[in-house]
């Protein structure tokens, strides 16, 4: 019940704060934190919730919805989706912080589609029904739409279509998977299912298991993104305004992540060892490519979204070497990256607001004129590129780790990413923020450091980062039993594949 | 045989619609009043649903060789009637100030619905024949009624004209089947040709096929299945906005029906040519439904590009229906008809709350903020494009998903993918007009309403927005009635 008090206060948030904006245009973003909040201190009771023994799902629902093809209500939440409620929650507020004065116009509708985006993702991290799952997935992309296609930049129509588009057709070959699945469900059992833990046991033959595998794969790297799907991110992402940005980097390229650790491999161990070399092989890919084009961007937003895809190369390295640590490397990943892109979006985002250009070519020197923003950029630069003591480092390490003991070759290659990583985000410290400072390019009337209320948001992602860094047992343990429980599962077929 | 009073009664829904069109008819002859008959055609078609909804769970008779009513038939019919209502209500404003006689267009739309309810239940061909002509035949004084305005929008002549030509070739491409047919099967009534085939004095296969194919031509004219589709965007933008409504929804719809249920009868589809010439139309209208509908810019004809897709996406359900046990793939057919005709008619329904004869708004651009100018009405018209594009919360997905399901079971590989790219690109068409309505407005372009302003017709918009979303949350309901209704097929 807790996990629809959870989307259903959200829904009803953005519902609620689209139509206060009639009496007053502060209502919305006030109306739009406190439901974000109010779901955030839920998501924290969660972990409150006592360790049952014969289950891993900490808190579950299930109620009949179509039963004339099996499609039941199941949301269920183990340490795993906790672990991504919490981020989703926590980036939430930060978003809403980060909107706060930069949306002016249709602040109803604004707050509406977000609040409506961040329903769509808790549903995508709780739903245990494949055809909910599919709904949800899909309900986080109109409004996510909305906010890219109103509140975006000059070519906002373009990117919004795109974004939709990609993410659209990709999610309707999963649906005809997800829908295979369910039929092979009736043929094998004899009646339609749509419930997760039923179709883990549906087999298949390896032939047909590979093309349903496909159609999950293709959706959830499209998300995530990885090479050779990423395209729509940049222009997404350039065109977003800030909090978009913060919801799109931060939580919803988690969702493909999530996609492949629940869904993609347990449901297809089979099809997914046999394909894990080629995922791995894009994986390595994205990182190196992406890194490489990062550098040769002028667009500070375009250069941000492709580390983020070289970024989450990691993390499909991480979950297709799926082994204990590889798999924790990969959620810590997710976890960090979360934080510390969302950061560096609002930088950008910010300095775009102050200076309405996101040319790097036009900028340099800003750290006499603005020391506390500087600072925070270079935190979340050495954040980013692995420094060691912060979140990411923990995560792409064990990443790597783990990967070594699944392919030695393609691990030793993703680790250059770490090297390009080191270059392209000093290159940034060095272009954006050293140097002299000259404004010929730009109008700096209102280039002003970063407020009380945004160093409050950045200081509390910092505290983040290092915890994550200093102390990642806290997050590892979370995530331990739904890791090493899906593990187990596919603990035969993995074997069984790679001794052939 | 001898018919009682009693066999009268499943006939109900169609002698209220008739004895509607007659009220109306002597109600013109001792005054004209606009009003007064608007509201006998609009009382008149609701009580027919009324009726049919309320002798859908016992009904189930062939009433004469030429009548089948069942449950199947019903529901299309309580579907049609309540359609046909709602595009009266929507029709009302619309012709409001219409400078030439007025009232006969509720006796021509009250008998359009005769045709269409005698078209879905109909199973022998002089039937389908009489519903079908009946139908076209008011449909072309629809299309063609403010003809006589000095101020009419639109081209409703060129489009009737043409509507009229191409209609009455395609009737006689069916009539020519069906004489064939019946060269093969010696009845009238909807049988199977495959016994016959089979048998001594029946004539060849390929005879069969030959009949086959061209009520198949005839039948795709009607249903503007690419490649018979070229006349559909310049009927639907020269008519008037309730008649391409009307077109769109009933007349494709009770077309679907009577197709439905004499492939299922005749067992066309057993013959591997006619399964490829099928997939062949299906594939085809798909894509160039969608593909045509890339470049318009004039909210009609896009309407127009998008229902041949959709018939197409309809055509792989059917298609789907041979090899699927049980009656999933009817029931996909029958939920995505329901699901099609609450969309366009809600689609078209907005397009026509801010037109009017005289001036209608069906420019793409026209449509430029309207999200901030009265959102409700965006939101609205958002929600039915959506929901044609097959994205979740809308009806439009719950049909998508049966629709999915059945080429799944029946395995037409090749028809999903094109399913998949045909919508793929349809998002594009339809959110460009979404992108459209969230762009600030236009000061030049000064909106306001054309015509006179009826809150019945936001009723109508409200109910079918409410429709759209409730079955696309929670279509369980429903999902249990068309599938026992699907049974009966």
């Amino acid at each position: 019940m807790i996990l629809v008090v959870l989307i259903s206060v959200l829904f009803l948030g953005g519902v609620l704060a689209w139509l206060s904006e009639g009496f007053d245009a502060k209502f919305p973003r006030v109306i739009a934190l406190a439901a974000v909040v109010i779901d955030l201190l839920i998501m924290l009771s969660l972990l409150a919730v006592p360790e049952s023994a014969e289950s891993a799902w900490i808190v579950s629902l299930n109620a009949q919805w179509m039963p004339n093809f099996g499609i039941s209500f199941h949301l269920a939440a183990d340490g795993l989706s906790v672990l991504l409620l919490l981020l989703t929650g926590f980036l939430g507020v930060i978003a809403i912080g980060s909107a706060w004065n930069e949306i002016t116009e249709r602040v109803g509708f604004f707050y509406f589609s977000l609040l409506w985006t961040l329903a769509g993702v808790v549903g995508v991290f709780t739903a245990l029904d494949l055809f909910l799952f599919f709904f949800f997935w899909e309900v986080m992309l109109i409004p996510m739409y909305f906010i890219i296609a109103v509140w975006g930049h000059e070519n906002k129509n373009y990117a919004a279509m795109k974004f939709f588009i990609f993410t659209q057709v990709t999610g309707m070959l999963m649906l005809v998977s997800i829908l295979l699945l369910a039929y092979f469900h009736y043929v094998q059992f004899g009646w339609f299912s749509f419930d997760y833990l039923d179709l883990l046991k549906v087999n298949m033959s390896s032939r047909i298991e590979m093309w349903v595998m496909l159609g999950f794969f293709i959706a959830f790297t499209t998300k995530l993104p990885s090479f050779p799907f990423h395209s729509w991110l940049p222009d997404a992402h350039s065109q977003a305004p800030t909090a978009g940005s913060v919801i799109l980097a931060g939580v919803l390229l988690k969702t493909g992540a999530y996609g492949l650790i629940r869904f993609a491999i347990p449901l297809f161990p089979h099809a997914s060892m046999q394909f894990a070399p080629i995922a791995m092989t894009l994986a390595v890919i994205s990182i190196l490519y992406c890194a490489k084009v990062a550098f040769a961007q002028t667009d500070i937003k375009r250069l941000i979204a492709y580390t983020s895809v070289s970024h989450m190369g990691f993390v499909l390295l991480g979950i297709y070497a799926w082994n204990a640590q590889a798999l924790q490397g990969a959620v810590m990943t997710m976890l960090a990256h979360g934080l510390s892109a969302a950061a560096l979006f609002m930088l950008a985002g910010g300095l775009q607001h102050r200076i309405h250009t996101r040319n790097m070519q036009d900028m340099g020197g800003f750290w006499a004129k603005v020391p506390r923003m500087s600072f925070v950029a270079l935190f979340f630069s050495i954040a980013a590129l692995g420094m060691p003591g912060l979140g990411n480092f923990v995560g792409e390490f064990l990443a790597l780790l783990g990967a070594f003991k699944a392919n030695i070759t393609l691990t030793v290659l993703a680790a250059f990413g770490l090297i390009f990583a080191s270059v392209y985000s000093l290159w940034v410290i060095q272009k954006v923020f050293h140097g002299e400072y000259k404004n010929t390019d730009f109008d700096d009337a209102q280039l002003s450091d970063l407020s009380r209320r945004e160093m409050f948001y950045f200081a509390a992602m910092m505290l983040g980062l290092i915890w994550m860094g200093m102390y990642p047992q806290s997050f590892l343990d979370l995530s331990e039993a739904t890791l090493s429980n899906l593990l187990s599962v596919t603990q035969g077929v993995v074997s069984s594949v790679v001794q052939q | 045989m001898i018919m009682t009073l009693d066999d009268l009664n499943p006939l109900m829904p169609l002698l209220i619609v008739t004895a509607t069109a007659i009220i109306a008819m002597l109600m013109i002859g001792i005054r004209r009043s606009y009003l007064l008959t608007g509201a006998i055609a609009i009382t008149g078609l609701l009580i027919a649903a009324i009726v049919a909804a309320t002798m859908m769970s016992y009904t189930n008779q062939q009433l004469t060789p030429l009548l089948i009513i069942d449950q199947y038939s019903l529901f299309f019919t309580l579907l049609i009637c309540a359609a046909a209502m709602f595009i009266a209500i929507l029709s009302f404003p619309y012709f409001f100030n219409l400078d030439d006689h007025k009232e006969e267009y509720y006796l021509l739309l009250v008998v359009a619905t005769i045709g269409a309810i005698v078209m879905v239940s109909s199973n022998h061909f002089v039937s389908a024949l009489l519903g079908l002509e009946t139908l076209s035949m008011s449909l072309y004084g629809m299309v063609a009624y403010p003809l006589h305005s000095k101020n009419a929008a639109k081209y409703p002549l060129e489009a009737a004209v043409k509507y009229l030509v191409l209609s009455g070739v395609a009737s006689a491409f069916i009539v020519f089947g069906m004489a064939l047919v019946y060269a093969q099967t010696g009845s009238l009534s909807f049988s199977s040709l495959l016994d016959v085939s089979g048998s001594a004095n029946g004539l060849s296969d390929s005879y069969s096929i030959i009949a086959l194919l061209l009520i198949t031509a005839g039948m795709a004219f009607k249903l503007s299945l690419a490649p018979f589709h070229l006349w559909t965007p310049d009927v639907y933008e020269g008519s008037p906005l309730p008649a391409t409504g009307y077109l769109a929804t009933i007349g494709k719809a009770a077309m679907f029906v009577l197709m439905l249920r004499f492939i299922i009868t005749s067992e066309a589809l057993s013959f591997p040519s006619i399964v490829m010439v099928f997939s062949l139309l299906a594939a085809a209208s798909i894509l160039a439904g969608n593909l045509l509908a890339l470049s318009q810019d004039n909210l009609k004809r896009i309407l127009a590009y998008s229902s041949i897709a959709h018939m197409g996406y309809l055509l792989l359900a059917v298609i789907a229906s041979y090899s699927t046990e049980g009656s999933i793939s009817i029931e996909a057919v029958t939920f995505y008809l329901l699901a099609y005709v609450i969309m366009s008619l809600g689609a078209f329904a907005v397009a026509s709350v801010i037109s009017s004869s005289e001036k209608e708004f069906d420019a793409v651009s026209d449509y430029r903020g309207l999200f901030w100018r009265n959102p409700w009405l965006a939101a609205s018209f958002m929600t039915m494009l959506l929901s044609l594009a097959g994205i979740p919360l809308t009806i439009g997905f719950i049909g998508k998903f049966y629709l999915f399901l059945a080429g799944v079971e029946a395995g037409l590989w090749a028809l999903l993918a094109v399913l998949v790219i045909g919508s793929g690109i349809g998002l594009y068409y339809y959110l460009r007009i979404v992108y459209q309505m969230l762009m600030p407005e236009d000061e030049s372009l000064r909106y306001r309403i054309a015509g006179i302003e009826s809150l019945s017709s936001y009723g109508v918009i409200a109910v079918l927005v409410f429709l759209l979303l409730l079955l696309g949350i929670y279509p369980a309901p429903v999902m249990s009635i068309v599938a026992s209704v699907s049974a009966y097929l």
